[in-house]
């Protein structure tokens, strides 16, 4: 077989093969959809081992599937992960991680600049866990640094922030986590691991709505948490010691890199019940097939879009890191080389009326730009933020995430660019100077 | 048990070793002819204890086929079989010795499985010492070091693959119908 057995397949290959293997008995070419809720066990003996976590196997959807286990295994090698739980939705996916990880008294440093319904997670739902986030401005590790305290468990933050495109400084911040110690967990929703793989710079975890670009078709709602299997938890209370839940298993001890993951499934997501569905599973790898084609002309089209409204006279400002007066260009060519997304926002030019109403009528005029709460679908989308996904926010929360009232935020689809420019135009032209 | 004559991405991830000293001590095809050829597997250091992750490596093997004989001074029985104090005091022929002590115990435990005949050597993660490796290869025993064996036989078995592993297995042929 010599060193041709040793081969490292890339990237495409893995989208199209990583995780599944044709069955010994039928030879399914697709992947099979098991809609099923629980596994028949092979004998009394096995059915104990595999509750004890002495087997891996089957035993309940709401831990693991093998539809959803071939999703799972093909997002870690993508993201060049040592494995993955596949969850109910990307909030589910930031909340699995974050209950696995943390006990009550501890704290987080995120980024303030995230999607807003991560805000509200982290800011009230974690307070009532007992756990306290401290926010930075993400663009100067500085601010990071000094935000680390005693009791900080874990840095949080999106590769590309939403909605400004401010870039992660990835290796920096992975090296300022390993000097404390502690887990970088970067949301890479927006980068896709076709255009940035943040566990290559030194990430512990990656997490990801998977129902953005993963999916592509916006049919189905899913997340993904995937662990690097680097980070050494050893010194980690959660994941190395004793667990009451299983008479005292040391997950790290007995799993070894493996270990938060089997702490996440075995745990936390049997525990919380956020469980995606084995059909969601399937669509989102019908989209993961096609990730590197549809990524290709989603970071085209939003490079052309991005220049066009950069060019316009009624629009201020374009906060996309594909542009190079955006503050993190540079970073986005490090770390995001094919294209830093396809997601961005821009300002509206102010004018004599209210900017609020501006924005409302920009969005009124469109004709192709769906105006809906979703990112990364396939179709070109638009979004006022300060009135839609980030109006929980106090005026505060929006100046620290970077969102003005005449801001628009686009994500760019896969229509003719052409159509785009003319629908962006026409409706510039409707907002009234 | 495996994929018959699939290729396979060689495994890199948590590994202290080098890219040159996986190609030595990691072997695809080496891991994969011992856990298809061997039966009986001496455990060094195997605990009594039920949630220890030797004991955890034990039953699963045990469960998938492979006899199971502990080594540990402390005597007794562990999953039904008799503990040895050392590898020389096995009566019985031994395919694979499997390491669950630390590296300052190899060169000794190499010694032995050499004198008894075994056929491989195979130290759990992070147990490494390239002298008692070269040694046991110098006198034709297999070596495999700073692995599982549980988690190598979960890779090309497929149960690994059920928690949502990267298995790094790639291939579009049907696997061999298990035994």
């Amino acid at each position: 077989m010599g060193t041709d057995n040793k081969r490292t397949f890339g990237f495409e290959t893995r989208m199209l093969h990583a995780g599944h293997i044709p069955d010994a008995v039928v030879g399914a070419r697709a992947v099979p959809i098991y809609q099923t809720t629980s596994y028949v066990f092979n004998d009394a003996d096995y059915a104990a081992q595999l509750f004890e976590l002495k087997q891996y196997g089957n035993i309940y959807t709401r831990i693991s599937n093998p539809t959803t286990a071939v999703f799972e295994e093909r997002i870690a090698s993508l993201e060049n992960g040592t494995g993955a739980v596949a969850v109910a939705s990307g909030m589910a996916a930031q909340f699995v991680t974050f209950m696995t990880l943390l006990a009550p008294g501890d704290e987080i440093v995120a980024s303030a600049q995230l999607y807003g319904g991560s805000v509200t997670q982290l800011t009230h739902t974690l307070k009532k866990l007992s756990v306290t986030v401290r926010y930075v401005d993400p663009t100067q590790v500085d601010n990071w640094a000094k935000a680390i305290a005693p009791k900080t468990k874990a840095l949080y933050g999106e590769t590309v922030g939403n909605p400004r495109g401010s870039v992660l400084d990835l290796e920096a911040l992975a090296d300022l986590a390993k000097v404390h110690r502690i887990p970088l967990i970067v949301d890479n929703t927006f980068g896709t691991p076709y255009l940035c793989r943040p566990i290559d710079w030194g990430a512990s975890i990656v997490v990801h709505s998977a129902t953005k670009f993963i999916g592509g078709h916006g049919n189905s709602i899913g997340g993904v948490v995937i662990d690097s299997g680097t980070f050494d938890y050893g010194r980690f209370p959660t994941i190395a010691d004793p667990s009451p839940s299983y008479h005292g298993l040391r997950f790290y001890d007995t799993f070894g890199h493996y270990g938060f993951l089997m702490k996440v499934r075995a745990e936390t997501v049997r525990d919380t019940g956020a469980c995606i569905s084995p059909m969601n599973s399937f669509l989102l790898l019908q989209g993961l097939e096609t990730l590197s084609l549809r990524m290709e002309r989603h970071v085209a089209n939003a490079l052309a879009v991005a220049r066009f409204l950069h060019n316009h006279p009624r629009v201020a400002s374009v906060s996309y890191a594909g542009l190079p007066d955006h503050p993190d260009h540079e970073r986005a060519t490090k770390y995001l080389p094919k294209g830093p997304g396809a997601v961005f926002a821009f300002d509206l030019k102010p004018g004599a009326g209210d900017p609020r109403e501006a924005g409302r009528k920009f969005i009124e005029s469109l004709q192709l730009f769906s105006h809906l709460a979703n990112v990364g679908d396939a179709r070109s989308l638009v979004i006022h933020p300060a009135s839609t996904t980030h109006q929980q926010l106090s005026d505060e929360e929006l100046r620290l995430g970077g969102v003005s009232p005449t801001m628009i935020r686009l994500s760019i689809g896969l229509e003719t660019l052409e159509d785009l420019l003319w629908d962006l135009d026409q409706a510039l032209s409707a907002v009234s100077i | 048990m495996g994929f018959g004559p699939s290729v396979v991405c060689s495994i890199n991830l948590n590994t202290t070793l080098s890219p040159e000293q996986r190609a030595r001590y990691q072997d695809p095809d080496v891991i994969r002819h011992l856990l298809d050829t061997c039966r009986t597997i001496a455990m060094v250091g195997l605990s009594a204890d039920r949630q220890k992750a030797s004991y955890f490596v034990a039953s699963y093997l045990r469960y998938e086929g492979y006899r199971i004989i502990p080594v540990n001074p402390r005597g007794g029985e562990i999953l039904g079989e008799q503990v040895y104090p050392d590898l020389r005091s096995i009566a019985d022929r031994v395919d694979l010795v499997d390491v669950f002590r630390p590296a300052s115990e190899c060169p000794s435990i190499v010694d032995q499985a050499i004198a008894i005949h075994a056929k491989a050597v195979w130290t759990q993660l992070r147990i490494v010492d390239f002298e008692a490796a070269e040694k046991a290869l110098a006198a034709g025993l297999k070596v495999v070091m700073d692995k599982c064996v549980k988690m190598e036989h979960g890779r090309y078995g497929g149960s690994l693959h059920w928690a949502g592993m990267n298995t790094e297995i790639i291939t579009a042929r049907k696997p061999l119908r298990l035994r």
